[in-house]
């Protein structure tokens, strides 16, 4: 069979062009369009430049100041409830059952919270954790210690940061349970009869096999809580204040409650750009440990 | 440095074994003197990993003890039993260099840091690792990594026996050769016990100064190589070492001599009557036929014949039983009328493949 030359096959990709056009393409660009102007309600919108950048990248000014707030708040809700998830996560693998009818019921068990939606989970824990009815606020404020997310910075933190662990340890452990599994019982073995403790074993043959899953672990976590927006929105609703605002609340709050869409949409951008960079370093990482890994 | 005795030593992997049932190991009494090499050869599947890993303690037998220089340490841990183990797959802490994962069971066991040293460079000087000493064990060839766990089983200087499971399958042929040697010469200048499973005869016979078989979860024959081929135990043994094995044929014992498809073969001396129930075989290698004159023997029909070399194996039968027979090169073999004859000093008898005195 012969292959003939016919331009017009190009038209057979059209569809794909067409719809990645509606749904990345021009979204992206109304933002980068909109980060580019200022508008004045009622439709108005006039150039601006590359003002609103200036802005969000100079701490100095209101709209920077704003934005590093939240992005530093942001970092540190993402470094917190990994520093509490992965370890939490490794040991709760190791403690699981590893077979018969309790792995059964403790993967069921542990598969639950990652089946709630984000907006129930808020709300379980808007009440849960509520000084006057709900049972881990009350029980606190029982023995003695004042806890009322709604106007204390700790205890609201305390708040969003237990939600999180609650819902995503089980994922981290999950993930780890895996990768335990597919250590072959031989390693164990070697390392009984090299007399190795318990640590021992899990610093030079767990840890190691755990590296590749903690990985994708962390990147998965890091990634969701740098952009969690319903559960913090739910049950604080970014207060008391400013200190549970994160970057994704902030930017709402920009957006729909100033209606500064340029603003908005330089922040947008700025966010996103962390989020592939954030990405990019991972992969990085990965794709460097494999490349090591296979080279003798 | 220890005697290892097993007293009764039986394992089931099931909870509640009946008789009847499912037995890994079963019901076993013997000796491995200290210092000996042994190999435990036997077929996949006939529980050599099953009794190496009883003695190692990696599993705890059901029943039966398993003594130390006279102490059970049946249900001891592996730890306190200071006996090192090479595994069929290597394995190697890749987070560790070469030099450390060497060192590991002697750190772990709290040796001074000087004695760790020399102990390290010897092994690596004897698995010719002396070179990567100072590498990450990550990423390594098969080989080298395997070298690196047999490194690990030989760097206790104190152990009371090294078991080697199958350690030089992932090897490549030359190389294979020469660790094997290396092994054996450890063993001659350290005097500690050696228990290698393999299911490779050659193996075997190349290593241990006894050779331990095994079928189907029992020892059928304890002996030196000489003796597993002179005189099988059991007819598995014969088949199972020698190229070509054993020849193994169903006979009726009359005496002094068998009946094979009514030709006679002669015995070295008369045999009491065995039970009617009895299963009887004769079986003889072929290295003790010889092709026979016109008057003596029995007549075969040729099959074909396989030249290896310095000699050739005729592949024959007697009324439909198959028989080989080694012939040396010089001998011309007739196209007609061939006749075989045994040695009847190497004819052994064979009830229930249990052989007969």
């Amino acid at each position: 069979m012969t292959k003939t030359l016919d331009n017009k096959a190009w038209l057979l990709v059209l569809p794909v062009v067409i719809l990645v056009a509606f749904n990345a393409i021009l979204p992206l660009m109304t933002v980068i369009n909109y980060s580019l102007q200022d508008t004045f309600g009622n439709n108005h919108f006039s150039w601006n430049g590359v003002q609103w950048y200036a802005e969000l990248l100079d701490p100095a000014t209101e709209f920077g100041g704003r934005f590093f707030g939240a992005l530093g708040r942001s970092i540190a809700y993402s470094l917190v409830i990994l520093a509490i998830e992965v370890p939490v996560g490794i040991m709760v693998a190791i403690a699981m059952p590893k077979r018969g009818v309790a792995l059964s019921v403790c993967l069921v068990l542990m598969a639950l919270p990652l089946l709630v939606p984000w907006n129930v989970v808020g709300i379980i824990w808007q009440l849960y954790a509520r000084d006057n009815i709900g049972l881990f606020g009350w029980s606190i404020t029982a023995l003695g210690i004042p806890f009322n997310y709604t106007n204390s910075a700790v205890a609201s933190w305390i708040v969003v940061v237990l939600m999180d662990v609650w819902h995503w340890t089980s994922l981290i452990a999950l993930l780890c349970f895996a990768g335990l599994k597919s250590i072959p019982a031989a390693f164990y073995q070697a390392a009984k009869i090299d007399g190795a403790s318990r640590w021992a074993v899990f610093r030079r043959i767990e840890l190691p096999k755990l590296q590749r899953v903690l990985l994708i672990g962390v990147l998965l976590r890091f990634m969701d809580s740098f952009m969690v927006y319903t559960e913090p929105f739910v049950v604080t609703g970014g207060g008391p204040g400013n200190y549970t605002t994160f970057l994704s609340i902030d930017l709402v709050k920009i957006a729909l409650g100033q209606f500064d869409l340029g603003k908005a949409g330089a922040m947008s951008i700025v966010y996103t750009l962390i989020v592939l960079i954030v990405c990019w370093l991972f992969y990085t990482v990965m794709v460097g440990r494999d490349r090591e890994e296979g080279s003798a | 440095m220890s005697r290892i005795e097993l007293v009764d030593l039986a394992h089931s992997y099931l909870t509640k074994p009946s008789p009847t049932s499912h037995w890994a190991l079963k019901t076993m009494n013997m000796t491995w003197e200290q210092g000996g090499a042994y190999a435990l050869l036997g077929p996949s599947g006939c529980g050599k990993t099953t009794l190496l890993n009883a003695i190692s303690g990696l599993v705890i037998p059901s029943h039966g003890k398993i003594l130390f220089d006279g102490t059970d340490v049946a249900k001891i841990s592996t730890e306190q039993r200071n006996i090192a183990q090479v595994f069929q797959f290597p394995v190697v802490y890749d987070t560790m260099t070469v030099a450390e994962n060497l060192a590991f069971p002697l750190i772990n066991r709290g040796v001074r840091g000087d004695l760790i040293a020399q102990r390290v460079s010897e092994v690596a000087k004897m698995l010719d690792l002396g070179r990567d000493l100072a590498r990450k064990a990550r990423g390594l060839t098969a080989d080298m990594k395997q070298k690196i766990s047999l490194g690990r089983g030989l760097v206790r200087s104190d152990v009371g026996a090294i078991l080697f499971d199958e350690p030089l399958t992932v090897i490549d042929p030359h190389l294979k050769w020469h660790l094997r040697a290396q092994l054996k010469r450890v063993h001659d200048e350290s005097d500690v016990t050696m228990i290698y499973v393999t299911h490779d005869q050659t193996e075997a016979l190349t290593f241990a100064d006894k050779v331990v078989v095994m079928l189907d979860g029992a020892v059928v024959q304890i002996g030196t190589p000489q003796q597993l081929f002179e005189k099988p135990a059991h007819t598995f043994v014969g088949y199972f070492i020698g190229s070509p094995g054993m020849n193994v044929l169903p006979a009726d014992l009359a005496g002094d001599h068998v009946m094979v498809r009514g030709h006679r073969i002669d015995l070295a001396h008369g045999y009491a009557p065995r039970p009617m129930n009895d299963k009887i075989e004769i079986g003889v290698r072929p290295e003790f036929l010889r092709l026979a004159s016109r008057h003596e023997g029995f007549p075969v029909t040729v099959a074909r014949v396989e030249d290896v070399g310095r000699a050739r194996i005729m592949r024959c039968a007697i009324d439909g039983v198959a028989v080989s027979a080694l012939i040396s090169e010089d001998v011309a073999i007739p196209s007609d009328g061939v006749r075989l004859v045994a040695d009847p000093a190497h004819v052994h008898v064979y009830a229930d493949s249990h052989v007969v005195d």
